[in-house]
């Protein structure tokens, strides 16, 4: 499992391609200073594609790279330094991925990459590369039929605003992986890494135990 | 070594109450079912404002104040408007003069001169947005940004309202330092809120070095009973001081918004608590016609208050549109929503309590100050004087209170405004009578428990307000019982090792319901029923709730009902804004309302069709027949009579007395089916407030000053129990809210620069699922209000004081009065203050 977690180290990338839009100064300054800066600073992305050449010209570092997500091989330009919630969010269309924060503060932006779940806004999009990534529009199958977590969440009627709930829910999935048979209070242990502002958390948590309930019955049938 | 580890067990269990049956007698209301909006919710199809995208959309990024009060000399832009992919900068100069508002009854308000306008010339706060720039992407904007050269003169400003009081104290605005309003003249009514100065004088500040709150002149006050006399008759008076957190709402969607427009009508994405009146508030802060206004926020990820009608930052991407002709999106950081996002106006409060040897309060005198930030004036020092009084009976009150601008980010109500701070100022006092007067702690709280109509305020024209109703008592009692309170306080030792335990309870009350809204359905010629609804979808799902009981009237099953929300466009009616926990109270009135208008026109139809008089038929099992058998026809076939009768059964007209909005949406389905639309007319004796008795159960690491919630449980009086889950979701999550202000949350500022340091999540973390118990428990007494038609009242605020309170009575109950005189309660205050025996942190300097 620990070898599966580790990223595949990156090898291809020339080192000394610094994109030339965001200067290593002004990315540096940005993160250290308050103000003006950092809150710029902290949901930057390019969208070269809008720029019609005028940018791509001068090198910006994309590149095309594969990846795979919820079961498909998906094409995409990307940047060096996009996370992977921005490519899912912005450039595939999955959107049910959600920015709660973009620093690894909330979990709202949970994916599984190969059954681990992480934060994506805090993942790097060119290390998944050939990695399984899965996110809450790959959970349900292809005929409709909804994850067993989905599924307690239904049942439960859990969460309120949902906004947190996709986090919540690839969280859940990833640890019953592992630990398919948990007491609420491991439960809430493993989902610790996801803040709900809404905070109804026990009906979380018990929509989420439903989940699990849901999962070990759909492994036995 | 074991008994020294926090186990985090329980030793008594709580009986469990969840699983109690409600709604008996009903079929749809009191029952759990699965809501339309949640299977998008599981699958992440459902769209959030930023999910949504658009042909050509730019994108801005905003320019925020590195100070807390300045003012802007020069703007130069030429780099940042120069470089490739800008497209352009908007400034205050580019925004909309203010609009008038025009209410309902044709009183014109004016713009007031000191408000909010998204974009300013004399940023008042640190983070507050100067200029925005849009740009092909955001990289660009952000880069665009950094060019841009300002010249700002600093300007004095202040971060803790004491500072602006003293006297030759700065001033946070150029005109003054608090909110005052003059008194109501005969000819033109209440005054309007006004900024002026005031200053204390130093022998008001003297108290300060005794660690008391001052209290010097205040704008505002009431009082009721002999005070005096009150306080002479008391066999125990306590006069406290204690200070409330500032806490950001931190919804955890940020107030992204992206818009267009179109044929000459802006269209805006963004969350809202309240879908059909934010169109009115964005058509006055753009200054444009309403009908110019299509509005669209089908889901919201949390409000709390801070999105009653949406941001006034969301006229940025429309104003930004309307200049580059495209679409814009404006994505809204979490540390840009710490500025802008609104936040709960901390108090420093003092209070002198008498009690009677039984705990009776015999009088009480009440004075805070809050901490209003530097825009416009919140209410909750006026409603925290407000709730004490119904909370806990008074036989005599005097309430002062003094709103006070600084230069820290713009307030706003947030779920309780000023109910939890009221409440959560008095119960540590009351919670500290009782064990100097030997008193239980439930027993002392159901002495001064408001009941049946009870009284509150100050008496206006010689009578005192009411309340609607109260069982408040019903709910400590039950609450106590399920807690097994008794069994709790009797068991020994409190202190095994370096644990012990402590329990807390606290009563909890807020407002809970408004009148007069309209409703508006149609019965579709395939007899499906659409109900047309515009309260705001942020996850409580009165969006949806609230439409059972037009269903449960009509006898029509729900599998056979849609419900449409989240577009204005889609033609919605009058409805409350959702805040203040009027929805469930006001919209079930105007569901009952509009389902009953729907039945009158079925029996006429059907009288009209088959003879009789329509009230000898009745309405059920998705018929319409002549009571005791006989004649009849489905509701499929009504419509499609009503829609040849045509008139006021189909839509072609309206009742005189709907709103014009809701007229509007009539007329839009006109000929589409039976309409059914109406205006809640009817009486109600009273305000409506709901009710929570609060229990918690903590277990403190003396050596470490960790604690933990072991226990908790919210017994609910929010009258007739309409969705039991979604009910208890709001019981527990407002519950958690307001645990948040006792175990942590705060605002921190560097008093020298005012510049926040508290900007992130981590900084002041809302409540983690580690925080509280594993199994929080609530129930609701499922009594009827006597004055609503359905009997249902809003929740969502009153669990939030009675959530906090507890906690910290909990917490002095395990570790004596001695210990915090300020909210939060954290593990260093608990250490050094058990240290030395005393409280030792400031005890009135802010956000420390
Ligand atoms: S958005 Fe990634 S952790 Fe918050
Ligand atoms: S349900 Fe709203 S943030 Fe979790």
């Amino acid at each position: 499992m620990a070898e599966k977690a580790s990223f595949k180290v990156i090898e291809d990338l020339p080192k000394e391609d610094v994109p030339k839009a965001v200067s290593r100064r002004n990315f540096i300054k940005g993160v250290i200073t308050s103000g003006v800066a950092v809150s710029s600073a902290s949901y930057l992305f390019r969208a070269s594609s809008l720029l019609q050449g005028q940018q791509l010209a001068a090198g910006i570092g994309e590149r095309l790279i594969t990846l795979n997500v919820n079961g498909q091989q998906r094409r995409v330009d990307v940047m060096k330094q996009e996370t992977l919630a921005w490519t899912l969010r912005y450039k595939l269309g999955l959107t049910g991925t959600k920015l709660g924060c973009d620093r690894a503060e909330c979990g709202s932006c949970t994916v599984l990459i190969e059954d681990i779940p992480l934060y994506s806004c805090s993942v790097l999009t060119h290390t998944v590369r050939g990695r399984k990534v899965m996110t809450i529009e790959g959970l349900a199958s292809a005929d409709g039929t909804l994850h067993p977590v989905q599924q307690g969440v239904i049942d439960e009627q859990g969460f309120q605003c949902a906004f947190c709930m996709s986090g919540f829910i690839m969280t859940t999935v990833g640890y019953l992986k592992t630990n398919p048979n948990p007491t609420r209070q491991k439960l809430a242990h493993g989902v610790s890494g996801n803040l709900c502002r809404c905070q109804d958390y026990d009906k979380i948590l018990t929509a989420l135990m439903r989940g699990a309930d849901n999962t070990r019955r759909s492994v036995l049938g | 070594m074991d008994n020294k580890r926090l186990d985090n067990k329980k030793v008594v269990e709580t009986t469990k109450a969840a699983e109690r049956e409600y709604g008996v007698g009903h079929k749809l209301i009191g029952k759990n079912y699965e809501t339309a909006d949640l299977y998008a919710k599981v699958t992440g199809s459902a769209k959030y404002a930023e999910d949504f995208r658009a042909d050509g959309m730019l994108f801005c990024k905003l320019l925020l104040s590195p100070m807390p009060h300045a003012r802007v000399k020069h703007i130069d832009a030429k780099a940042a408007l120069a470089m490739p992919g800008v497209k352009a900068i908007l400034t205050a100069d580019d925004l909309p003069a203010p609009a008038d508002t025009l209410t309902d009854n044709g009183t014109v308000i004016k713009a007031s001169k000191w408000g909010e306008r998204g974009l300013t010339m004399e940023p008042v706060y640190q983070g507050e947005p100067i200029l925005a720039v849009a740009a092909v992407d955001e990289l660009t904007a952000a880069e665009a940004i950094e060019k841009i050269q300002i010249d700002f003169e600093p300007l004095p400003f202040v971060v803790d309202p004491l500072d602006t009081l003293r006297p030759g104290g700065p001033n946070p605005r150029t005109d003054g330092n608090v909110w005052t309003r003059p008194p109501a003249t005969a000819s033109q009514g209440p005054g309007t809120p006004a900024i002026t100065e005031l200053k204390w004088t130093e022998s008001d500040f003297a108290e300060l070095k005794k660690g008391r709150l001052p209290m010097g002149k205040t704008p505002d006050e009431w009082t009721y009973g002999d005070l005096d006399s009150g306080f002479k008759n008391a066999a125990l008076v306590l006069d406290e001081t204690f200070i409330t957190p500032d806490t950001s709402h931190q919804t955890l969607e940020t107030r992204s918004a992206m818009a267009y427009w179109r044929n000459g009508k802006v269209y805006i994405y963004t969350g809202t608590q309240s879908t059909a009146q934010t169109l009115p508030a964005i058509a006055r802060w753009l200054n444009i016609d309403p009908e110019k206004v299509v509005f669209i926020s089908e889901y919201t990820g949390g409000g709390f208050g801070s999105k009653i009608t949406g941001g006034v930052t969301m006229i940025i991407p429309a104003l930004l549109a309307k200049k580059t002709n495209a679409p814009v999106m404006m994505r809204i950081s979490r540390e840009e929503e710490t500025f802008i996002g609104r936040a709960r106006p901390g108090f420093q409060g003092r209070m002198k309590v008498g009690f009677s040897k039984e705990g009776r309060i015999t009088a009480l005198d009440m004075f805070v100050v809050c901490d209003n930030g530097p825009y416009d004036a919140v209410g909750d020092s006026p409603s925290s004087g407000r709730i004490v009084s119904l909370l806990y009976q008074p036989q005599a009150m005097r309430w002062r209170g003094v709103t006070v601008l600084t230069n820290t980010p713009p307030r706003s109500a947030q779920s309780s405004p000023g109910g939890l701070q009221g409440i959560v100022i008095i119960e540590p006092i009351i919670a500290k009578a009782a064990r100097r007067l030997g008193l239980d702690q439930v027993g002392i709280r159901r002495i001064n428990c408001p009941e049946g109509k009870a009284e509150l305020g100050p008496a206006i024209q010689g009578k005192r307000q009411y309340a609607t109703s109260s069982f408040l008592k019903e709910a400590l009692d039950r609450g106590a019982e399920q807690f097994k309170w008794a069994e709790r306080v009797a068991r020994t030792p409190k202190r095994i090792g370096t644990t012990v335990r402590g329990v807390g309870v606290s009563l909890s009350c807020y407002v809970g319901g408004t009148i007069g809204f309209d409703g508006l359905l149609v019965i579709k010629p395939d007899g499906r029923i659409t109900f047309q609804s515009g309260i705001g979808n942020l996850g409580t799902e009165s969006v949806i709730d609230v439409h059972r009981v037009g269903a449960e009237v009509l006898g029509v099953p729900w599998e056979k009902c849609d419900v449409t929300w989240g577009n204005t466009a889609k033609n919605l009616p009058f409805t409350c804004v959702s805040g203040g926990s009027q929805t469930t109270h006001a919209m079930t009135r105007a569901a009952y309302a509009t389902a009953m208008d729907a039945k009158k026109k079925l029996q006429e139809i059907a009288a009209k069709k088959l003879g009789g008089k329509p009230e000898q038929y009745e309405v059920a099992n998705e018929r319409v027949f002549r009571k005791g058998g006989g004649a009849g026809m489905t509701l499929a076939q009504a419509a499609k009579h009503a829609i040849e009768l045509g008139g006021i059964y189909d839509g072609h007209e309206a009742a005189d007395d709907l709103h014009k909005l809701t007229k509007a949406s009539v007329a839009a389905f006109a000929g589409q089916g039976l309409v059914g639309a109406a205006k809640d007319n009817y009486p109600r004796d009273g305000n409506t407030y709901s009710y929570v008795a609060s229990f918690a159960e903590v277990e403190v690491d003396i050596e470490t000053g960790k604690y933990y919630i072991v226990d908790f449980l919210a017994s609910a009086d929010v009258g007739t129990v309409i969705h039991p889950r979604a009910l208890g979701g709001q019981v527990l999550g407002r519950s958690t809210l307001g645990i948040g202000h006792a175990i942590g949350q705060k605002w921190v500022f560097d008093p020298r620069y005012g510049e926040m340091l508290s900007k992130r999540f981590y900084h002041s973390k809302p409540p983690t699922i580690l925080d509280v118990p594993v199994d929080m428990q609530w129930s609701a007494l499922d009594i009827p209000d006597p004055e609503t038609p359905v009997g249902a009242r809003g929740v969502g605020e009153p669990p939030v004081g009675g959530g906090c309170a507890s906690v910290l009575n909990a917490l002095s109950d395990a570790l004596g009065d001695e210990i915090f005189q300020r909210a939060p309660v954290n593990a260093d205050t608990i250490l050094t203050s058990l240290e030395a025996g005393r409280p030792m942190q400031h005890p009135l300097m802010a956000h420390i």
